[in-house]
């Protein structure tokens, strides 16, 4: 019996590509794309992607797909891959991922579906997330678009979204699939959100969010940009105006500084000062009239992704550029392929220090940055390593450029504007399990509830409550 | 799109846009302030609201054009688009409950000080103006400024129309004559606002200033637009644009505001050659 066992086993095995590895993903030399602003990672060739896909053993209890937080049918779209249907692993995919081209690129699947990966056991788990950009890029370069549902029309009711970002075109995308009228309101100039203004060219080229965007008016929602709820019209305006329930994606815009004396003057600024200018507003190309900063030695503060994007553009710009981080390189919260990504580019990490005052020269610019270096402390009861300073430790870096990513809050302008609806200490609008907030017809997803978290979480949020808005419009 | 439904040439170098935005207009308040970009291409721009009509629609700002972004603004004409037109946005100025006050403005700043003038003397308070401008050929507004008060006065700095001098002096012999002021509005140069704010906070007169640092998007996302104001740091975009002028910290806005100077310079120089110059705008 056991030996039966094993023998189908070996069977099965024999049907799947061993490679203990991910198949390699093409991308720009680092001394070539640390000057320009093109896509750093190629993509999959088709038959590299087939290659991958064989990796999938297609294991019945498909762990990936609990990892993914909008439940993509991870196996089900692979297999489909496997067997030269691209269109239909496309498809699949867009079942449940509105956005697949840009979770391809950016969501950190090492902490999602690929942690679950059984191959990963032994060797490297497949390469789900390059498989869904492989994906989403052929169906973008074959014009396969999304089909707007043949479902009765569900309801006459109109749902307002606010913020075009990952949560609101995700919960804007589900309801208008069901039929629903969805306006969303952008208070930028360009719908995508983080996608638009936060995460550069290099990581997600803005014609895919362009694309995403698109697909989602051919569905027929209908997007307002310039629009700033709470200020332009008030959510009791656009309740007077017909819309009866609400979706908020409003995200975590408000900057963190650090404190510290010197902040103010000319040449600090907040990552998402910076990141906008150069993503947003494209400042770094010739015909366009946003002034972005031309440093020659930049220090960016902070370790997470928002540090490594605002790094890289800086470099991209022609700067020297160095990351301080008071914690160590395997502390840092950024996805692992981005630093790896900054440290190829030719970006300094100063780890383990950290800014305490900021000095400037006779003009008001910034001239030095004054540090203290830190040492890790012992593990705590968690495991967790806290960090300490190393007193009389003080040393000067000089740079005439500080860019502080130290993560960003949810911005206050729209709950101010709400009267009654619940905050947390933090911020963040609080809601129930299916994301509806203290007001009855109003739901909250994204960082505006959670703070800065990932793209991917957004989407998850913006899903679950488009469902539980079309059980309120019923 | 946003259609420019009336333009009109102020002075050499001041224009008064009126825009079609009928739903920026109808929650605007006096003290807020619009993002405007002129074409996709542009930078977007703070611009302080001059007028606005809500049955109409329509929504004015009064700009100079003395930088890159806003001299391409200026070739705009009546019937043609802008192409973001977004606000209002900012704290509204906390006008309540002032009895008596004297509303100044220098230069452009007198169109940014006029709704404030407007809501005051609408709601029963006696208004003073004291206007400042270079000289004669620069002086706008002045008939909007004398009805929006009681009294008004202008002054030109080299005497070529109205009182010769600065608004300081013109406050300073006002406030001499007793008029007793519960609240002084300032808005124009910073040296202006910084002056006024001097002279006020000698005589112990509550003084708000609105503040014009750099900023990208105006809804507190970037803090391109911080100040200091009382040892803490402001967002002028949402804490503002409107602060206690006495705990204002205007070297540090001074500073900050230069910081793209010598880019601004650079682009300024490619506009004049697109446009052939500032003076034939």
């Amino acid at each position: 019996m056991i030996w039966n066992i094993c023998a189908d086993f070996l069977e099965v095995l024999k049907m799947y590509n061993k490679q203990r590895y991910k198949t390699k993903m093409p991308c720009q030399d680092p001394d070539v794309r640390n000057k320009n602003f093109e896509e750093v990672n190629l993509g999959y060739t088709y038959e590299e992607a087939l290659n991958e896909a064989s990796r999938c053993i297609n294991c019945k209890n498909s762990p990936c797909v609990s990892g993914c937080p909008v439940n993509v049918q991870i196996p089900a779209f692979i297999d489909l891959l496997k067997n030269g249907d691209v269109e239909g692993a496309y498809n699949k995919i867009k079942e449940k991922n509105f956005l697949p081209a840009v979770c391809g690129r950016v969501c950190p699947q090492e902490n999602q579906c690929e942690k679950h990966c059984v191959r990963a056991i032994k060797g490297e788990s497949v390469a789900i997330g390059r498989l869904e950009r492989f994906c989403a890029d052929w169906a973008r370069e074959n014009d396969i678009k999304s089909e707007k549902s043949t479902e009765a029309k569900a309801t006459d009711k109109k749902v307002a979204v606010i913020g075009a970002g990952p949560a609101g075109l995700t919960c804007a995308g589900v309801l208008a699939q069901r039929g629903v009228h969805v306006e969303i309101f952008e208070s930028l100039n360009k719908a995508g959100g983080v996608l638009s203004y936060g995460i550069p060219e290099f990581r997600l080229p803005k014609n895919i969010v362009r694309y995403e965007v698109d697909n989602l008016k051919q569905l027929g929602v209908v997007i307002h940009t310039d629009v700033i709820v709470g200020k332009t019209v008030t959510i009791k305006q656009l309740e007077d105006m017909g819309f009866c329930a609400f979706f908020i994606g409003s995200g975590a815009g408000l900057p963190s500084f650090m404190g510290i004396e010197g902040e103010e003057l000319a040449g600090v600024f907040s990552a998402n000062e910076f990141l906008t200018r150069a993503n947003l507003m494209e400042g770094y190309k010739a015909d366009k009239d946003t002034p972005i900063a031309k440093l020659s030695k930049v220090i960016v503060v902070g370790g997470g992704n928002v540090a490594m994007d605002a790094a890289r553009v800086a470099k991209r710009l022609g700067s020297d550029v160095s990351i301080v981080y008071r914690r160590g390189v395997e502390q840092m919260p950024a996805r692992k392929e981005e630093i790896h990504h900054a440290m190829e580019e030719g970006i300094n990490f100063l780890t383990l220090n950290n800014p305490v005052k900021i000095t400037g020269d006779e003009n008001g610019f910034v001239k030095e940055v004054e540090c203290v270096k830190m040492e890790l402390t012992r593990p705590d009861a968690s495991g967790r390593r806290g960090v300490k300073v190393v007193e009389g430790s003080n040393f000067t870096i000089p740079a005439d450029g500080v860019i502080m990513a130290l993560g960003t809050s949810p911005n206050p302008l729209l709950k101010n504007s709400i009267p009654g609806i619940e905050v947390s200490r933090k911020g963040g609008f609080v809601t129930d399990e299916n994301m509806r907030t203290s007001i009855n017809n109003i739901w909250a997803g994204g960082d505006a509830v959670t703070g800065a978290a990932t793209v991917i979480e957004a989407m998850g949020a913006g899903q679950k409550a488009a469902t539980s808005i079309l059980e309120y419009l019923k | 799109m946003f259609k420019i439904t009336e333009k009109k040439q102020l002075n050499s170098t001041t224009f008064s846009m009126t825009v079609y935005a009928p739903l920026t207009a109808q929650n605007i308040l006096p003290g807020q302030f619009v993002m405007v970009m002129c074409d996709e291409d542009s930078e977007r721009i703070p611009l302080t609201i001059s007028s606005f009509d809500k049955e109409k629609g329509e929504v004015t700002v009064v700009f100079q054009a003395v930088g890159a972004s806003t001299l391409k603004l200026s070739k705009k004409n009546e019937g043609d688009y802008l192409a973001h037109f977004a606000g209002p946005l900012g704290t509204p100025t906390h006008l309540d409950g002032i009895k008596n006050a004297c509303v100044i403005g220098g230069g452009v700043g007198c169109a940014i000080a006029l709704p404030e003038a407007k809501w005051l003397k609408e709601h029963g308070a006696n208004v003073d103006i004291i206007a400042g401008f270079r000289n004669k050929e620069l002086i706008i507004l002045k008939d909007d400024m004398e009805s929006c008060s009681h009294n008004c006065t202008i002054c030109t700095d080299d005497g070529s129309f109205g009182k010769k001098g600065f608004v300081t002096d013109a406050l300073k012999e006002n406030i001499l004559k007793g008029t007793g002021y519960d609240c002084v509005i300032a808005i124009g140069p910073i040296p202006m606002m910084k002056a006024v704010s001097r002279l006020t906070k000698e005589y112990g007169i509550k003084t708000i200033v609105s503040l014009n640092p750099i900023m990208i998007d105006g809804t507190g996302m970037c803090g391109g637009c911080r100040v200091t104001v009382g040892g803490q740091v402001k967002f002028a975009c949402v804490d503002g644009p409107d602060f206690d002028a006495h705990q204002v910290d205007f070297d540090e806005l001074t500073i900050r505001n230069r910081m793209y100077h010598n880019q601004e310079k650079h682009d300024m120089e490619h506009m004049c050659r697109l446009f052939g110059g500032a003076e034939n705008v």
